[in-house]
C-alpha cells in the first residue's frame, strides 16, 4: 500500500508538469481551434529569455514578470506576422505552419544558447514537502501555481467582457463579428495568452527537467494527451487530465510487468485512446452537435 | 466553460473538395514526365539515382496519406508506423526466410493493410484532432514495439537488420542502384495508376462523399464505417509497400528510422504537394528529401530555422501546394491557346 501511495504522489508531481502544459494547449485551442505544435518550443524560448534576464542580474520575480510580458507580446507578434496571413488557407496548411515554427524556434534557441543542459532556479526551494520525499516544495508550488492559473482563467473567461468576447469569437466567429467583436484581435489575444501561460509552464518545469532547447519535446506530447483526455474545451478538464496522465503513467510503470521507461508513453497514450473511444469529446469536454 | 451543454456548429469540412478531374495530370504531361524519368538515370551519378529512388518511395507513402486525407478526409500522423511495418515485413522475410525481394512487397502490403484496417475500426469513433492523437500514439509506440526483447530474434532489436541489396536479374548490364530505380519506378507507376482509378471508382466516390459531408453520405446509402476503415486499410497497405521498398533500396532497417519525424515529414510532403492532388505527392516527396539538405548547405547551425523559413515561404506563396502551381500553369496555357 505504501508503494501505491508513493507512486500516486510521484505521479501527481509529474502530472503537475503535464497539467501546466495542457492548460496552455487548451488556451490556444480555445482561441484558434487548432493544436499548436510549436507551443512547447515557444514555452522553451520564453524560459530561455527569463534565464538570460537572470544571467544579466535581474531578480527572479522581475524576470518572471518581464518574461510574461515579452512572451505575451511575442505570441501576438507571431500571430500577426505569420498566422494571420494564413487565416484563409486550409487547416492542414496551418498545421504545416506550426511545424515550420517549431523548427525555427528550436534551431534559433540552439544557436543562441547552445544545447548544453542548464540549471534553472526555483523560488519554492527543493526541500521535501510536508515530510514526503516524493513531492518537493517546488513541485507543491508548481501544483499551487497551476491551480491559481486555472482559477484566474476561469474568472477571466466567465466574468470579464473581453473573456466573453474571446469565447464568442472562438465558438461562432460569424455571429461574434455581427455583434461587434473584433474576432481577428481576439485570436491574437489568444495567442498572446497561450504564449504567456506557456512561459509560466516552462519556468515551472525547467527546474525539474533542466533547461535546454529540446526540454519540451516529451512534455508537450503529454500536455497534448492530457488536454485531449480532459476535453479540449475545458481548462479544468485539461488540468485534471494532466494529473491523471501523470498518475497512470507512474502506476503502469510500477505494476504492469515488462513496462519499462520506454513503454510508459505508448501505454499512457493507449489508455487515453481507450477513453476517447468511449468518450469521444474527452472526460470534461462538451459534445458538439453539427448542423447538416 | 460554457453553460450550454450542446452548441450547434456549422463547420466547413477540414479538407476542401477537389474536383475529380483536377486530381490527375493530363495524358500529354504524364507521358513527358514518364519519359524524363525513364531517361534521366542514364545521365546522372549513382547517388542521384538513389535519391530519385527515395523520392519515388516517399512519394508512394505521401500518396497513400493523400488517399486517406485528400480522399476520405481522415487525418493520420501514424503513417510512419505502417511504413515501419512494411519495411520490417520485407526485411524479416528476406533475411530470415530467404524470400525473393520482389515477393516480399505484396506481403508487406497485405500485412500493413490488415494492421491499418484493424486500427481503423476503433479509430472510427474519433475524428479530427482526436484521430490525429490516436494515430500519433501509434507512431510513437512503433519504434518501441520493434525494440521489444522477445522480437529481437527476428527484428535484430535496437541494432536493426541489414539486408542484401539485390542485383539486376537476367544478367542485365546495369548497376544495383539503377536496377532498383527502374524497379521502384514500375511499382510507383502501378500504384499511382491504381490509386487514380480507385478514387474514380465507386469506392473512391464513397470516400469523397464522406470527406465532404458524412451525414449526407450516409443518407445516400454510403456505409460510412465500412468505407472509412477501408480507406485506412488501403492507405496503410500502400504505405507498407513503400516501407518494403525502402527496406530493399536502403538495405537496412532499424527502429529509429521510423520515428514520428517520418510521419511528420510525410504529412509535410502532402501539404506541400497539395492535399487531394495525387501527382503532387511526388513533388512533396522531393521537397521533404531535398529541402532539408538545401537548408543544411545554407547554414549548418541554423538548418532547422532555414528549413522552417523555406516551408513558410512555400505555404505563404502557395497555400494549396503544388496543385495550385499546376492549376495556374494550366490556366495560363489555356489562355495562350485561346489567343
Amino acid at each position: 500500500m505504501e508503494l501505491f501511495t508513493n507512486q500516486v504522489l510521484a505521479g501527481i508531481a509529474t502530472g503537475a508538469i503535464y497539467a501546466c502544459m495542457a492548460l496552455a494547449v487548451v488556451m490556444i485551442y480555445q482561441a484558434i481551434d487548432h493544436l499548436n505544435f510549436a507551443q512547447g518550443e515557444m514555452a522553451m524560448f520564453s524560459t530561455f529569455i527569463s534565464w538570460q534576464l537572470m544571467q544579466w542580474g535581474v531578480p527572479y520575480w522581475w524576470s518572471f514578470i518581464l518574461t510574461l510580458a515579452i512572451s505575451f507580446a511575442g505570441g501576438i507578434l507571431i500571430e500577426r506576422l505569420l498566422f494571420k496571413p494564413l487565416a484563409k488557407a486550409p487547416v492542414l496548411t496551418n498545421v504545416a505552419g506550426f511545424i515550420a515554427l517549431f523548427a525555427i524556434v528550436n534551431s534559433v534557441a540552439g544557436l543562441i544558447w547552445d544545447f548544453t543542459i542548464k540549471q534553472y532556479p526555483t523560488p519554492f526551494g527543493s526541500a521535501p514537502f510536508l515530510g514526503s520525499q516524493l513531492i518537493s516544495t517546488h513541485q507543491a508550488g508548481m501544483i499551487g501555481v497551476t491551480l491559481l492559473m486555472l482559477v484566474g482563467l476561469y474568472l477571466f473567461f466567465q466574468f470579464t467582457r473581453i473573456g466573453l468576447a474571446m469565447r464568442a469569437a472562438a465558438a461562432l466567429p460569424e455571429s461574434a463579428r455581427l455583434v461587434g467583436v473584433n474576432t481577428s484581435w481576439m485570436i491574437a489575444l489568444g495567442w498572446g495568452m497561450a504564449s504567456a501561460i506557456g512561459a509560466v509552464a516552462g519556468i515551472l518545469i525547467a527546474p525539474v527537467v533542466f533547461l535546454e532547447p529540446n526540454m519540451m519535446g516529451g512534455v508537450l506530447v503529454y500536455g497534448f494527451a492530457a488536454a485531449v483526455l480532459g476535453g479540449l474545451s475545458s481548462p479544468l478538464g485539461a488540468v485534471i487530465g494532466g494529473f491523471l496522465v501523470g498518475v497512470f503513467e507512474n502506476l503502469a510503470g510500477t505494476y504492469i510487468p515488462g513496462v519499462g521507461n520506454e513503454l510508459k508513453l505508448p501505454i499512457a497514450l493507449a489508455l487515453i485512446i481507450t477513453v476517447l473511444v468511449f468518450k469521444p469529446a474527452g472526460l470534461f469536454g462538451r459534445a458538439i452537435v453539427k448542423r447538416v | 466553460m460554457s453553460a450550454a451543454a450542446e452548441d450547434t456548429v456549422t463547420e466547413a469540412p477540414a479538407v476542401e473538395a477537389v474536383p475529380k478531374r483536377a486530381m490527375t495530370l493530363g495524358t500529354g504531361t504524364s507521358l513527358v514526365i514518364l519519359a524524363a524519368l525513364l531517361v534521366t538515370p542514364v545521365f546522372v551519378k549513382n547517388f542521384v539515382v538513389f535519391q530519385m529512388t527515395m523520392v519515388m518511395i516517399y512519394g508512394i507513402a505521401v500518396l497513400a496519406l493523400n488517399i486517406l486525407t485528400g480522399g476520405s478526409g481522415q487525418f493520420s500522423l501514424g503513417q510512419s508506423a505502417f511504413y515501419a511495418l512494411g519495411a520490417y515485413t520485407s526485411a524479416v522475410l528476406m533475411e530470415n526466410f530467404n524470400v525473393n525481394y520482389a515477393l516480399t512487397l505484396p506481403i508487406a502490403g497485405l500485412v500493413s493493410f490488415g494492421a491499418g484496417y484493424l486500427f481503423g475500426k476503433p479509430a472510427l469513433r474519433l475524428s479530427g484532432i482526436y484521430l490525429a492523437l490516436a494515430t500519433f500514439a501509434l507512431a510513437v509506440a512503433m519504434p518501441q514495439l520493434l525494440k521489444l526483447h522477445f522480437l529481437e530474434h527476428w527484428t535484430g532489436g535496437v541494432q536493426g537488420l541489414t539486408v542484401m541489396k539485390p542485383d539486376a536479374p537476367f544478367g542485365l548490364p546495369i548497376g544495383q542502384d539503377k536496377w532498383l530505380y527502374y524497379f521502384t519506378l514500375v511499382i510507383a507507376l502501378a500504384i499511382y495508376i491504381g490509386s487514380i482509378n480507385l478514387l474514380r471508382s465507386r469506392s473512391g466516390r464513397a470516400f469523397m462523399s464522406i470527406r465532404d459531408n458524412e451525414i449526407a453520405a450516409s443518407a445516400m446509402g454510403v456505409d460510412v464505417a465500412q468505407y472509412k476503415t477501408l480507406a485506412f486499410g488501403v492507405s496503410a497497405g500502400i504505405t507498407g509497400i513503400a516501407g518494403g521498398l525502402s527496406a530493399i533500396v536502403v538495405a537496412f532497417v532499424a527502429p529509429d528510422s521510423y520515428t514520428i519525424n517520418l510521419a511528420i515529414a510525410l504529412f509535410l510532403g502532402m501539404v506541400v504537394g497539395g492535399v487531394g492532388w495525387l501527382p503532387g505527392s511526388f513533388v512533396g516527396a522531393a521537397f521533404i528529401i531535398f529541402v532539408p539538405n538545401i537548408a543544411e548547405s545554407i547554414s549548418k547551425g541554423l538548418s532547422g530555422a532555414v528549413f522552417g523559413v523555406l516551408l513558410f515561404l512555400v505555404i505563404f506563396l502557395v497555400p494549396h501546394g503544388a496543385r495550385q502551381v499546376a492549376m495556374l500553369a494550366q490556366q495560363m496555357l489555356g489562355n495562350l491557346r485561346k489567343n
